[in-house]
């Protein structure tokens, strides 16, 4: 008895490696044929490449942004917050708003980068707001019902942003002057846009504050505690309240500041632009693993790099398949690793 | 060391009722916890022993009847003041954080508290306490065995520096070994001036330790009195204690 029941399972292990081996070996050959794409749109057009690739980059940042709200939220109470795309969205139109009617800026001089400037901390603090306000009335009622609940409350809070978004900003695209400048820095053919330089180096340094804050501070660890275990955290001394809200004020900060730089490097918002952007910044938590800060930041500048060159490269499928091929993508990551591409699985969740 | 008038006890609960929605889980328990002393509680599963806890810890709230901690009530205490006020609990199924390192659990375990120096001298004391976990200090708690895990519960309350230390089964599903360093454990912690309420199904052992017992049985007080006496009277063993 004890020798045919290991025996079936040395034959369920080996079974199991051999299924294994074909995953991995399909994962290399489709990995080999994406290079070998890359290699023969490098040789044949480098200067579109590296264009396609930049432009790639600037709007991965962006996606990393919004992704990091995404994840941030899910990592803290496991709660997909769909409202989190339009909160973005609101932000692009107040940005709007704010830099060009209220402060008047007009035109790249000192005066209107100050104003910028000033737009952007008043964005931050106006997603923060919002994110909080939303947590506070819709989700901590909700935090001990079933998750459904909380997730039904989070599609019906976007539908609320997003009739917000067309009360205020109409429901015809609005266009906006921008502080930055068109154009950029060219060499040669190719050009690294002024709006790519700015979105980057907001973004690169807002994540590595913010890997700092959640790993190293107090507030961080609380963070954490908060997201393994409430009511264990709460015996530590853990306000959990003050917490997750202070988790929903982070999120909504990226999001407002990636209102204002949507807004400089596009020019134009319409009170759907979070549906959109939203459902690709979740696109990219997931690719990255949800809950992880680092995976949401990779996986936003992936898609943001796959888009670019797909859209922009000679032998792509062009801009009319750009979002089959990040969803391609994300199915065949979820296949793979379902847990995303640094996701852990949580096998200590019960 | 802050505490109550003489002759009061550290801890005194008062005839509390606590529900979870409409279902009454403790029903008009009253008892007190001298200083110094280890009071255990006991009973079968779903006595109500575990609410009783969580309600003193802040984590409930008791629908009628008051707590009082030093002389202060604390019934309606949201549960992350309560451990700053010198009460840690250390929860049933031990509740460690399994993502972070034996550290950094202990870290959260002072999370409350200010002073450095006072926390490093607490974190040596309890490394003394579990040397095991000195040498698994940077492992993740979630991959370590379950009694290693208990010590780190243990532990980690011992980090509030709190005056009275509750223990939710800590010899739960722990080899019998393991078991009596727990319980030795727990004789050492008080020996250092910390009061002890103890929950415990083992109630045997339980009452070797301990200096007053309160039996409960489904959400109602059902006996009460010195541990000695409460092992020694064969009708109590043989009715509540499983013996």
């Amino acid at each position: 008895m004890t020798t045919a029941t290991a025996v079936e399972q040395a034959e369920m292990r080996i079974a199991m490696t051999r299924k294994e081996a074909v995953g991995r070996l399909l994962g290399v050959v489709l990995l080999l044929g994406v290079a070998a794409w890359l290699v023969l749109n490098l040789v044949t057009a480098p200067s579109q490449f590296f264009n396609s690739l930049l432009f790639g980059i600037g709007n991965g940042a962006l996606y990393a942004l919004i992704a990091l709200g995404y994840t941030l939220v899910y990592g803290i109470i496991e709660l997909i917050n769909f409202a989190h795309g339009d909160l973005f969205m609101l932000s692009t139109v107040f940005s709007g708003f704010m830099m060009v009617y209220w402060l008047g800026a007009e035109g790249a001089n000192p005066a209107s980068w100050a104003k910028l400037l000033l737009t952007l901390v008043l964005a931050m603090g106006f997603g923060a707001t919002i994110n909080v306000l939303i947590e506070r009335v819709a989700y901590r009622r909700l935090r001990r019902a079933p998750r459904l609940a909380a997730l039904i409350t989070a599609v019906g809070m976007s539908f609320i942003l997003q009739w917000v978004g067309l009360r205020w900003n109409g429901s015809a695209p609005r266009l906006w002057p921008t502080v930055v400048p068109e154009g950029g820095i060219s060499i040669g053919d190719v050009t690294l846009q002024y709006s790519t330089i700015m979105v980057v180096t907001f973004t690169i340094p807002v994540l590595l504050l913010l890997t700092y804050v959640v790993q190293r501070t107090k507030q961080g660890r609380a963070m954490r505690a908060t997201a393994q275990d409430q009511d264990a955290a709460r015996l530590m001394g853990i306000n959990v309240d003050r917490t997750i809200a202070f988790t929903f004020a982070l999120g909504g900060a990226m999001a407002g500041a990636a209102g204002l730089l949507y807004l400089e490097a596009v020019g134009t918002t319409r009170y759907d632009a979070g549906f959109h952007l939203g459902l690709i910044a979740f696109t990219a938590a997931v690719l990255g693993g949800i809950g992880n800060l680092a995976g949401a930041v990779l996986g936003g500048f992936l898609i943001g790099i796959i888009q670019g060159l797909n859209d922009g490269l000679p032998y792509g499928f062009g801009q009319k398949w750009s979002q089959t091929v990040v969803f391609s993508i994300l199915i065949m990551v979820m296949v793979f690793k379902p847990t995303g591409i640094l996701g852990q699985p949580t096998v200590e969740k019960v | 060391m802050s505490q109550g008038a003489v002759g009061e006890p550290l801890l005194q609960v008062d005839d509390i009722s606590v529900y979870y929605g409409n279902i009454a889980a403790v029903k008009g328990l009253s008892m007190s916890v001298p200083q110094g002393a280890i009071v255990t509680l006991i009973g079968s599963n779903g006595a109500g022993k575990s609410t009783t806890l969580r309600t003193i810890s802040g984590l409930l709230h008791p629908k009628s009847g008051r707590i009082t901690f030093e002389g202060k009530e604390i019934s309606r205490s949201p549960g992350h003041e309560v451990v700053g006020m010198g009460i840690a609990h250390s929860p049933e199924g031990r509740r460690i954080f399994p993502r972070m390192t034996v550290d950094e659990n202990l870290e959260l375990g002072a999370f409350t508290r200010d002073d450095k120096e006072g926390i490093a001298a607490d974190r040596d004391h309890v490394l003394e306490l579990f040397p095991r976990l000195a040498e698994r200090i940077n492992q993740k708690a979630g991959t370590m065995s379950g009694g290693e895990q208990q010590m780190l519960a243990v532990a980690r309350a011992m980090m509030a520096k709190p005056r009275l230390l509750l223990l939710d089964e800590p010899s739960m599903g722990l080899a019998p070994v393991l078991v009596d360093l727990i319980f030795d454990t727990i004789e050492k912690i008080r020996e250092s001036g910390v009061t002890i309420l103890l929950v415990e199904q083992n109630a045997l052992a339980a009452l070797r330790v301990a200096d007053y017992a309160y039996v409960m049985e489904s959400g109602f007080l059902k006996l009460q009195g010195p541990a000695r006496e409460l092992a020694e009277d064969d009708e109590v063993v043989r009715a509540y204690l499983g013996g």
